[in-house]
């Protein structure tokens, strides 16, 4: 039997050689880039698309692994996200820190400060939910966290300080909140590797997780929950243990979306949001990228994310017939045909619940197995 | 003979659902090391047995006691971690994870690493995971399922998807094993390799099994005692011999007539 050890450490160094890649080539097009682009269009999709892979990897903990149905995803990213611009607000308030003109070691700290507060608020809120909302399975858990997320949405449209449609737009805090954590796009660009890294280490986290006795309860809770507990697994435990960390990185997701947003508002984590930003969109992003399986839902959300920016501003919609453009014009319908197409050809999603791995990539097949190999 | 210690003792147990009394005044006693059967005809209250002693019923009336300890009402994962472990009378395995993993969820229970250790893979992490995989292939050579560990569990034939629900009862490290018709739907063949089975898992562990079976002539050969049970009442208990020749066993079984024809 070869070393456990051994192997996941050599897997460790493949996998941060290949983050060491992908960060010199964001470096390398931030130099290469012109300005205008670099800063202008691939900045804020940079910053998107962490937020999109860190919404779409945590419910896929719940959806995949716990293999439970939510559909109040954006309402723990809502109290990141508003936990986050309001702290940053209060401590602006204080003078602890200018955004203009803070160094950028106190700026990281107080992103990540925000950031991490809001996870906690979002992870302890679900806590409190998952308790009572846990008993329920299938579409009457669904049907409850839906409710949860609407209650989360209307909570904040009513609190005095966070202000009823939103932090930037009429309300008392507004213009302070326009000096606060809400990037310019100058500061996105000046720090673009905190999403990248963040992601990436949440991203590490969940592996983690799901590879070890956690993920391997909550898998089985997934697969029959009563020979779980026949099995000695205590599944309340960790279910309302998988529902807290997921929603504690959406609340991540949250921090990260007020610090690269102007303004917040509770509209656009509504369950009916007309963009992207509303729950169904990342349950169809995890049920495309293969429930059960980390890496589809980063290559889906980087797909769907991509195939949405393209929609709404790539050249060649204007070339496409009349018609095309005009269905273009709801790209909600384009995500249906895909999701159906999905349906029909991929049921399990692009990836199954497969990983794929960059040492299964650069090693034979063999050693890819789980657990070792058998004498 | 020195007397063996008890490891299951039940008191006037009894379930009802609804108006439907479904076992009634139901007595037990399991010592070390033997190997009892539960028998009846179909819809008799055997697995509702099994489900009170597992917890997945709270009995409506009665207690259990195991090795003299009152477990009642308490939380199905909780019994487990007390030393009962069951198998299911309709498979009930991890279909889509490894013939592995689904040993290695029975060691949740005693794993004692947590997230921390988790997220910073240290010694105690991977320690503890080197250790339950081999306990795990202990299980499995058991049940002669070790060639099989990276198969998934759903991909298995019948015969062996059975004997894997009971290396995966093995590993939780029980004193009394329940097995809820083990040779359902086998065929002869497959009923010997599980009798083997069955008496390999007596010889090295000093363990109670308590059985339900259909198949008279497995009862019969390895039961050492048999309690037979009829809409939820206990019509006869006894060894194998005398259970055979038990008019109201037959007359269960096989209606009055037989027994006066007999």
């Amino acid at each position: 039997m070869t070393d456990l050890r051994k192997k996941s450490a050599r897997g460790a160094i493949i996998n941060v050689a290949g983050i060491l890649l992908l960060v010199l080539i964001v470096f390398m097009l931030s130099v290469t880039m012109s300005d205008n682009d670099f800063r202008r269009k691939l900045v804020p999709i940079m910053w998107h698309l962490c937020i999109f892979i860190l919404l779409g990897t945590s419910l896929n903990l719940i959806m995949g692994f716990l293999g439970q149905l939510t559909l109040g995803h954006m309402g723990f990213m809502g109290i990141g996200a508003y936990t986050a611009a309001l702290t940053s607000l209060a401590l602006e308030r204080a003078g602890l820190f200018d955004t203009g003109t803070a160094s950028p070691i106190l700026m990281i700290a107080v992103m990540l400060g925000c950031c991490l507060l809001g996870a906690l608020l979002a992870g302890i809120v679900s806590l409190l939910m998952g308790i009572p909302a846990l008993r329920m399975r299938g579409d009457y858990l669904a049907i409850v966290t839906l409710g949860f997320g609407l209650i989360i949405e209307n909570v904040i449209s009513n609190l005095p300080f966070a202000g009823g449609n939103g932090l930037a737009e009429g309300s008392a805090s507004s213009a302070l909140y326009k000096t606060g954590l809400g990037f310019s796009t100058t500061l996105q660009a000046q720090y673009v590797y905190f999403p990248i890294l963040l992601t990436i280490v949440s991203v590490a986290f969940m592996f983690m997780f799901i590879s070890s006795k956690y993920g391997r309860a909550i898998k089985s809770i997934r697969e029959d929950e009563i020979a779980a507990n026949a099995s000695g697994i205590n599944a309340t435990y960790y279910k309302i243990l998988t529902f807290s960390i997921s929603a504690f990185f959406a609340g991540l997701a949250g921090g990260l979306y007020a610090i690269c947003t102007g303004s917040l508002s509770t509209a656009s984590f509504s369950f009916a949001s007309p963009s992207i930003w509303n729950s169904t969109f990342i349950v169809v992003l995890v049920v495309l990228g293969g429930m059960g399986s980390l890496t589809g839902s980063i290559i889906a959300a980087v797909g769907m994310y991509m195939l949405n920016y393209e929609i709404k501003n790539g050249k060649w919609v204007a070339l496409m017939p009349q018609f095309l453009q005009n269905l273009f014009a709801f790209p909600m319908l384009i995500y249906a045909l895909v999701l159906m197409v999905f349906i029909m050809f991929r049921p399990y999603g692009l990836m199954g619940t497969y990983e794929f791995s960059l040492r299964g990539l650069l090693f034979k097949k063999g050693e890819q197995a789980i657990g070792g190999d058998v004498k | 003979m020195s007397e063996k210690a008890v490891i299951l003792k039940t008191e006037k147990l009894g379930m009802a659902f609804g108006g439907l009394k479904a076992v009634n005044d139901f007595n037990i006693e399991i010592r070390e090391g033997e190997l009892v059967g539960l028998i009846g005809p179909n819809g008799s209250g055997k697995t509702t047995v099994f489900n009170m002693l597992t917890g997945l019923y709270i009995p409506v009336e009665g207690e259990i006691y195991l090795m003299g300890k009152r477990i009642t009402g308490m939380k199905t994962h909780k019994i487990i971690a007390q030393g009962i472990a069951r198998t299911f009378q309709n498979i009930r395995l991890f279909g889509d994870m490894t013939v592995l993993e689904n040993v290695k969820i029975s060691f949740t229970k005693d794993i004692k690493y947590n997230l921390f250790d988790t997220m910073f893979r240290t010694p105690k992490y991977f320690k503890t995971e080197q250790d339950i995989e081999e306990k795990a292939m202990e299980c499995l050579r058991i049940v002669h399922l070790d060639d099989k560990a990276l198969y998934n569990a759903k991909s298995l034939p019948y015969g062996q998807q059975r004997r894997l629900e009971i290396a995966r009862a093995l590993a939780t490290d029980m004193k009394l094993l329940l097995l809820d018709e083990p040779a359902a739907g086998m065929n002869p063949t497959e009923t010997s390799e599980l009798v083997d089975c069955i008496n390999d898992i007596r010889e090295k562990f000093n363990i109670a099994i308590f059985l339900i079976e259909h198949d008279m002539s497995l009862v019969m050969r390895i039961c050492e005692r048999i309690q037979v049970i009829n809409f939820g009442n206990t019509i006869a208990h006894g060894f194998p011999n005398e259970i055979a020749h038990n008019p109201d066993v037959i007359e269960a079984y096989l209606g009055e007539e037989a027994v006066e024809n007999a």
